[in-house]
């Protein structure tokens, strides 16, 4: 067992972390209260070839695994970018997993090289209004009409889309009556996001303003045969395998977001002066931050677990699950805490720490609920009846 | 053209420095260490010079422990094409590493050697200078700006009280200042290419040079806590502080 990133794991760490303290708490200050897309961050990474990390060689991107997107990931959040950092390349990190896994060689040459470039943007269309955490209720369908899919329906949540020109959509294409499980007829499709069939609207939300999420509505969205992922059907199943590596990487930014928290408490509570002392002296502020830590890097250590069994190839489901879950809380617990240790200043946004809190609750609510993992947890690991 | 650039493995500028209890110098052990800013510098200049068609191959050269390669490599990273560790577990002053360096000079046959005009550690600002003379090159010391012509190098230098721009015959030697330009952060495609650049190690013992320091250090101590600050009324009251308090006027 080695903890130790190796030398070139470190580099990449290093790099990302140069690379995003050209953009400061007040560049994310500002985006939080103008709104503006990060083009310009997402650009620097463009340029250093970042948005390939895990994507194949072959195809423009370096080969590496989900270890090293996690890193990546996390060093972005740790600089103070949090969530609005990472959610403005999430979706290019992982979201393209499903097509280096499942598509054609066709497809990679065709859809990999731009995303890795950034020329393209993809969204991802899974969450719909009525389906909730039940992703096998979807409603959304893609009818063949002898020369291609026609797109119908409603998508909710889709981060991006107001700048994506792809999106990974997942639709019906068998009605569940006629499938033997509901699992099965829905299909996975990396298309154009075609504006004149696909209206989007954003979502005014409680933090991460400026990457934008959206109701989509769907009117016939043409998609061509080309652009399916895989067997038409088998999209439940593709959606699963990138679930894994999605949990571990979200699981690190959760980490990331919670240390910067905590440090900029522990800064604050080792200068701030009360009662004549610093209030850091004081147990009840040094207390619950220690505790802070020691949660964050536990978590850490499940993240980093999750991510090298899935690159191993080896199942990591309960770890992935285990360690998106205990990331997310452990970090919600540390923006609070810098919150409540800044005292009134922590309810400024000119101290940061607002925004973190603000944005970290993202990492809980999604891409699962905390109360479906406990749940998976429950079933998978301790073989106890399935409750959802 | 080839060109050396000599990169110094040092405790990273953010980290907070603590003298060791015994004061026999700072704390080393679980300390982030990086690449000395001023060689970043260098290895920049090298590499706009590669890429500029000017320089045909840049060499990184480091001096010290096994882990100075993750130094190199990070100068790899940037776009160096080789790297040269010679290692060594003891202290290695600013003329042993003149010497070194003027012994891969030797076997290299560089056109220009870039070094930082200190390291951020001890801030000698020594090695250049030294290195020049021993090898009878001419010097462009805290360059803020370096161009090539045909067999010389034009140094715009950073001197007390303005810029002095001076002529070089080549080879020469030249030393970074803080503004020669804005070091690049590697991209990921280099950090991947930089594992496959290889790196040579050789003793010091290999160069025949010896190292035995030369300088005793007797105690290395923290500097005094600076007072706080008091605030003054007026500008005469400020005149009687300065005269009668700290009587510098
Ligand atoms: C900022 C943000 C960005 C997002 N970006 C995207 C995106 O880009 N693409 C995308 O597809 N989706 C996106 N989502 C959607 C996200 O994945 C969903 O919000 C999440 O999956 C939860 O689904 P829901 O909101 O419908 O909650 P619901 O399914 O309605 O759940 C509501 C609550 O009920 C609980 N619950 C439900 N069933 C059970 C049960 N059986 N037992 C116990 N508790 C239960 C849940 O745990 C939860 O607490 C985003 C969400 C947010 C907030
Ligand atoms: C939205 C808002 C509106 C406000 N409106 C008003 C207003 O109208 N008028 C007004 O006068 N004030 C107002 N306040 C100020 C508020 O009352 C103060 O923020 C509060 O009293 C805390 O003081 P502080 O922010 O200076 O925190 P600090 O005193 O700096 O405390 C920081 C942290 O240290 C802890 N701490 C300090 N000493 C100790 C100790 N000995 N042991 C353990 N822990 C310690 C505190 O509990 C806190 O967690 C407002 C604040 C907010 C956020």
């Amino acid at each position: 067992m080695d903890f130790d990133f190796t030398p070139e794991q470190e580099a990449i760490r290093e790099a990302l972390a140069r690379t995003c303290a050209r953009y400061d708490l007040d560049y994310w200050r500002q985006r939080d209260s103008d709104g503006r897309f990060p083009e310009d961050f997402v650009a620097d990474l463009a340029r250093g070839g970042w948005l390939g990390i895990a994507m194949p060689r072959e195809y423009g991107g370096a080969g590496l695994g989900v270890t090293e997107a996690c890193i990546m990931m996390q060093a972005i959040a740790e600089s103070g970018a949090g969530m609005s950092g990472v959610s403005a390349v999430h979706i290019n990190i992982f979201g393209p997993n499903p097509i280096a896994v499942f598509g054609s060689e066709e497809q990679k040459r065709r859809f990999l090289p731009p995303l890795i470039a950034g020329r393209d943007r993809a969204c991802f269309g899974v969450t719909e209004p009525d389906a909730g955490l039940d992703t096998s209720s979807i409603r959304t369908r893609a009818e063949w009409n002898g020369r291609r899919y026609l797109v119908h329906g409603q998508k909710v949540w889709t981060s991006t889309a107001q700048s994506a020109n792809k999106i990974t959509l997942l639709a019906r294409t068998t009605p569940i009556e006629r499938c033997a499980s509901p699992y099965e007829g829905i299909s996975l499709f990396y298309t154009d996001l075609d504006r004149a069939h696909a209206e989007v609207r954003e979502i005014d939300k409680m933090g991460r303003k400026c990457v934008d999420s959206n109701q989509v509505f769907f009117d016939a969205m043409p998609v061509p045969k080309e652009d399916l992922i895989g067997e038409e059907g088998q999209g439940f199943r593709y959606l699963l395998h990138s679930l894994n590596p999605e949990r571990a990487l979200i699981g690190a930014e959760a980490v990331g977001i919670g240390r910067a928290a905590l440090a900029r408490a522990a800064n604050y509570a080792r200068e701030r002066v009360v009662f004549g002392r610093p209030i850091g002296q004081n147990q009840a502020i040094q207390h619950p931050l220690a505790e802070n830590w020691m949660e964050l890097e536990a978590a850490n250590l499940m993240v980093f677990k999750a991510a090298a069994l899935y690159d191993r190839g080896r199942p990591c489901g309960a770890e992935a699950n285990a360690a998106k879950y205990l990331a997310a809380e452990a970090a919600f617990k540390a923006c609070t805490q810098a919150v409540m240790t800044h005292g009134g200043f922590g309810y400024a946004k000119e101290y940061h720490v607002e925004r973190f809190l603000r944005e970290v609750l993202i990492a809980r609510i999604a891409p699962v609920s905390p109360q479906l993992i406990l749940s998976f947890i429950a079933e998978k690991v301790l073989g106890l009846p399935k409750s959802y | 053209m080839k060109v050396i650039v000599a990169v110094k493995r040092v405790v990273d500028y953010n980290v907070k420095i603590r003298v060791k209890a015994d004061k026999t110098g700072v704390e080393l052990s679980n300390v982030k260490m990086s690449m000395n800013p001023f060689d970043e510098i260098g290895v920049e200049e090298a590499v706009r010079l590669k890429e500029a068609g000017v320089a045909s191959e840049v060499v990184a050269v480091s001096i010290g422990p096994a882990q100075a390669q993750e130094t190199i490599r990070t100068a790899l990273a940037m776009g160096a094409d080789r790297g040269i560790l010679i290692k060594t577990d003891e202290e290695v002053q600013p003329l042993a590493v003149a010497k070194l360096l003027k012994a891969v000079v030797e076997a290299e046959a560089p056109q220009i050697v870039i070094l930082g005009k200190q390291a951020i550690d001890d801030d000698s600002n020594q090695t250049g200078q030294m290195l020049a003379a021993l090898l009878g090159w001419a010097q462009g010391t805290f360059a803020s700006k370096v161009a090539l012509g045909d067999g010389k190098a034009t140094v715009t230098r950073e001197v007390d009280g303005g810029l002095q721009t001076v002529e070089l015959k080549l080879p020469a030697v030249v030393t970074t200042d803080l503004r020669l330009n804005e070091p690049r952060y590697a991209s990921l495609p280099n950090i991947m290419k930089a594992k496959k650049k290889p790196i040579d190690e050789k003793t010091p013992a290999d160069l025949g040079v010896d190292i035995a320091p030369r300088l005793k250090t007797l105690k290395v101590e923290e500097p005094p806590k600076r007072q706080a600050g008091r605030k003054v009324a007026s500008v005469e009251e400020l005149v009687q502080a300065l005269k009668n308090e700290a009587g510098v006027i």
